[in-house]
């Protein structure tokens, strides 16, 4: 895939950072606002795939691997399945979301009904939210840069 | 018209039928059959999952097991597409 031409790749390089904001808000309020980690992986994925089609596959290429990439799913999927495993060491089942009501991060609860949002809540579920948005994250722009290397490699009759 | 668009055209009546059938037995919005599961998740997720939003504690912590079966789908999906479509070193 070669790069656009300099009007697209401007208006990406405006465009980037706000979408990468959204996304990675979305994943950190996911127990506060509707969203979580999946749907904000999307939106940052969306913004990389969007980087990509601007700026082209070369580009992207010298700036990160897909092995790496690979790699940072794979600490998301563990990340995700160790804080399912604290959950059965320091609680009392697996999945247990055993931060809610600690003094430690994320421990306060919040008040019943419509209350404010308070970051400092939910126990586990930011740390999930965490660890599943950097494997949606990963995931999905390793698929998005593997397709577009095929296609680039393809067209170029290289193999 | 020939038999195709007229059997293309008799399949689409009997979707069609189907699904305006289907959006009219709905029962209307937010107000479920069985709404005993909903009100004790309304009622009991800022105390036990201490999330304001009921959304995510439900497919965090109330069905993590349904969550980890979906993260395990993404990872087999990148694993396919990486597999099939990764690079050979040729040269």
């Amino acid at each position: 895939m070669s790069e656009m031409s300099r009007i697209v790749r401007t208006m990406t390089a405006i465009m980037f950072p706000f979408a990468m904001i959204y996304g990675l808000y979305v994943i950190a309020h996911g127990h506060l606002t509707p969203g979580g980690g999946f749907q904000g992986g999307a939106v940052v994925a969306s913004a990389c795939a969007m980087l990509l089609v601007a700026y082209g596959s070369k580009w992207v290429e010298e700036k990160i691997k897909e092995k790496n990439l690979s790699l940072l799913e794979s600490v998301g999927a563990i990340g995700f399945i160790a804080i399912a495993f604290f959950g059965l060491f320091f609680g009392v089942a697996f999945f247990h979301n055993f931060l809610v009501g600690s003094d430690l991060l994320f421990g306060m609860v919040p008040a019943v009904g419509s209350t404010g949002a308070n970051i400092n809540t939910g126990g586990v579920l930011p740390l999930m939210n965490f660890a599943v948005g950097l494997k949606v994250i990963a995931g999905l722009f390793a698929i998005v840069l593997v397709m577009a290397y095929a296609t680039t490699s393809f067209k170029e009759g290289k193999s | 018209m020939n038999q195709r668009t007229i059997a293309a055209s008799v399949f689409f009546i009997i979707v069609a039928i189907f699904f305006i059938l289907a959006a009219w037995s709905m029962r209307p919005f937010g107000a479920p059959d069985q709404s005993a599961m909903d009100d004790y998740i309304i009622q009991n997720t800022q105390e036990e999952a201490g999330a304001n939003n009921g959304v995510t504690s439900v497919v965090f912590d109330y069905r993590g097991f349904d969550t980890l079966g979906e993260a395990t789908i993404l990872f087999t999906a990148v694993a396919g597409v990486i597999m099939i479509l990764r690079r050979e070193k040729h040269e």
